[in-house]
């Protein structure tokens, strides 16, 4: 394994590296705000895991179907949609960093 | 014997037999976490009010002829397992302030039957590790060796264990993390199938692949905590409605006529020669049982560990939005608008690891990505998952080392994340398809832990029980205690 990964960082011949603006765009639809310091990091960091993960495009899944469940034959399990919870709110709102009249309180959205 | 050094077996026919009451085994763990704790770090909470009235409880049931097979026998949590009314960190400072409103299943489940929670061990955050030093609550020390890691995610459960701070550490794997943090440490870790424990109140990290088990002593541990945690759950849309097995019934069934497979891929160039070894004389080990070993190859293994970086980091990403400093856990200070409420309160809350899957997840998902990443490796994730399935219609089991090399040092491979990956390089190929998977102690390298890893076909944890118990029946590598905890 570890000779097949040094193996594909020589050979590999569009070394993936992320512009600094996309990983401004990144931490943006992740909702991360990052410092200086930590995007120069994952900059870095992020294109070397992506030149890893490339080795994927070297097995033929010509006809093979994306797995979306660990277990053959089984999918998700739906439920009646009805209700089965009672209401929580003062115990799961405790946790809460600010509430006023059972209300999540957040910055105003709309002036 | 010491008390602490006993087994979990052990230790509950010791409080049927009245030679030591709950309370008293409470006190005794009690302690020895108490002074372990400057020293490994193995826990974020330590509950010892509850834990002695629980052990009070357990008491008056024992004497009234009540309660489980293990009622009595006290226990450690992973923190990743919410606990009502007590802190679930998750390792993180995103929910340091987290009180769980309610018990995971996991939870409830141990609690009916008897088993006495000592509090909750530190883990890797959000289980997003090998080594137990991405945790907001400082690195957890390997027993063996404090200047070594004890592997990761659950490198708290591990280190617990095997410095007998408690018999049974509960635990989480979604790549590894219970049976390469066992090996690292010299206990026994147990996976079971996807969809055999309920993952109700277990915090959400990669959704197609975690799954909940226990790091213990011995396979026969093992097996008597997950009978009481198995079972179907309609609270976890995953959890798969087949009966559990009685465990006990087929641990002592001897081996004679059992195939056992070799993977060929485990076998490679990454493999620390000596820790190869320690595999081979194992696998003598079953050969004088009657077993029989023969080569099975898995042409698509070596792509499991980018196949899983590419998953599990897409699902995390996924997971982890719900983090928003709104409804619970860590916000910012003085936000200038709600954008600026998410991004800072993300930013602060979550660490350096955290952060870069879920910068990995969102990119291999965002648009024009998700079919040469996501869409790829759920492909390659087939092939995988198809040659195991190829495999089990040869072989009983399959086996190989746990993990690469022994405990490394602490800060050793923090500095490149890809090296820190390939710890999982054996342990990742189980969860991508979904199968049990074990690791046991197999003797000794360089002075450290070597663990042993056996593989079965969905569902048929039963046949892992017994396949580890018989190894250990033959051997004492499992009772072996470090120097400084004995």
């Amino acid at each position: 394994m570890y000779d097949f990964v040094l193996v594909f960082c020589i050979f590999s011949d569009t070394p993936m590296a992320l512009t600094r603006e996309q990983i401004a765009n990144i931490a943006h639809l992740a909702r991360l705000a990052l410092t200086e310091s930590e995007s120069q990091v994952y900059q870095t960091s992020l294109s070397s895991i992506l030149d890893f993960v490339g080795e994927l495009d070297r097995a033929d899944t010509a006809n093979v179907a994306p797995m979306a469940h660990p277990l053959p034959g089984l999918s998700q399990r739906l439920r009646e949609d009805v209700v089965t919870e009672s209401d929580h709110h003062e115990r799961y709102q405790a946790n809460a960093p600010q509430v006023e009249a059972a209300l999540y309180l957040v910055p105003k959205v709309i002036e | 014997m010491s008390i602490h050094g006993k087994t979990l077996a052990q230790l509950a026919a010791g409080l049927r037999a009245k030679e030591f009451s709950s309370v008293e085994l409470a006190r005794l763990f009690l302690s020895r976490i108490e002074k372990s704790q400057p020293v490994l770090n193995a826990f974020v909470s330590v509950t010892a009010e509850q834990a002695l009235a629980a052990a009070a409880a357990a008491d008056k049931q024992l004497a009234a002829g009540e309660g489980s097979a293990i009622t009595g026998v006290p226990l450690v949590h992973k923190d990743i397992f919410c606990t009502d009314g007590v802190l679930t960190t998750c390792g993180s400072r995103m929910l340091s302030n987290f009180v769980a409103p309610y018990d995971a299943t996991v939870v409830t489940k141990l609690k009916a039957a008897g088993l006495v929670m000592l509090g909750k061990a530190n883990m890797d955050e959000f289980a997003m590790g090998s080594s137990n030093e991405t945790s907001y609550y400082g690195p957890v020390r390997n027993p063996w060796n404090t200047a070594l890691v004890p592997g990761g995610s659950s490198g708290g459960s591990a280190a617990a264990v095997a410095a007998r701070l408690s018999p049974v550490a509960t635990a989480t794997d979604t790549g590894g993390s219970i049976r390469q943090p066992a090996a690292l440490c010299g206990v026994t870790g147990f996976k079971p199938t996807y969809g055999r424990v309920s993952r109700y109140g277990m915090i959400a990290f990669a959704s197609s692949l975690d799954q909940a088990g226990v790091i213990t002593a011995s396979a026969e541990d093992a097996a008597l905590v997950m009978q009481a945690m198995s079972g179907f759950d309609p609270k976890d849309s995953t959890s798969v409605d087949t009966p559990v097995p009685d465990y006990a019934a087929e641990l002592n069934k001897p081996l004679a006529g059992l195939k056992i497979g070799l993977l060929k891929e485990f076998f490679d160039k990454g493999l620390d020669p000596e820790n190869e070894q320690r595999i081979r004389e194992a696998l003598k080990v079953y050969e004088k049982l009657g077993a029989t070993l023969r080569e099975v190859s898995l042409p698509s293994l070596p792509l499991s560990v980018p196949a899983y970086y590419v998953v599990a980091p897409a699902e995390c990403s996924s997971n982890l939005a719900r983090f928003d400093g709104v409804r619970f856990g860590h916000r910012a200070e003085n936000p200038k608008d709600l954008l600026d409420l998410y991004k800072r309160s993300r930013g602060e809350g979550f660490g350096a690891e955290v952060k870069r899957r879920i910068m990995t997840g969102t990119y291999v998902l965002s648009a024009g990505y998700y079919d040469a990443y996501y869409l790829k490796a759920q492909r390659v994730r087939r092939l995988i998952a198809d040659d195991f399935a190829r495999a089990f219609k040869e072989v009983d089991v399959v086996m190989g080392p746990t993990a690469p090399t022994v405990a490394f040092p602490i800060g050793a491979k923090t500095a490149d994340p890809i090296t820190m990956y390939l710890n999982d390089i054996y342990t990742i190929g189980a969860n991508l398809a979904g199968l049990p998977a074990v690791s046991i102690p197999c003797g000794f390298a360089q002075g450290l832990p070597v663990g042993l890893q056996i593989v079965g076909a969905h569902f048929n944890e039963s046949r892992l029980f017994n396949v580890a118990h018989a190894y250990q029946r033959e051997t004492d590598w499992h009772l072996r205690l470090p120097e400084a905890f004995k």
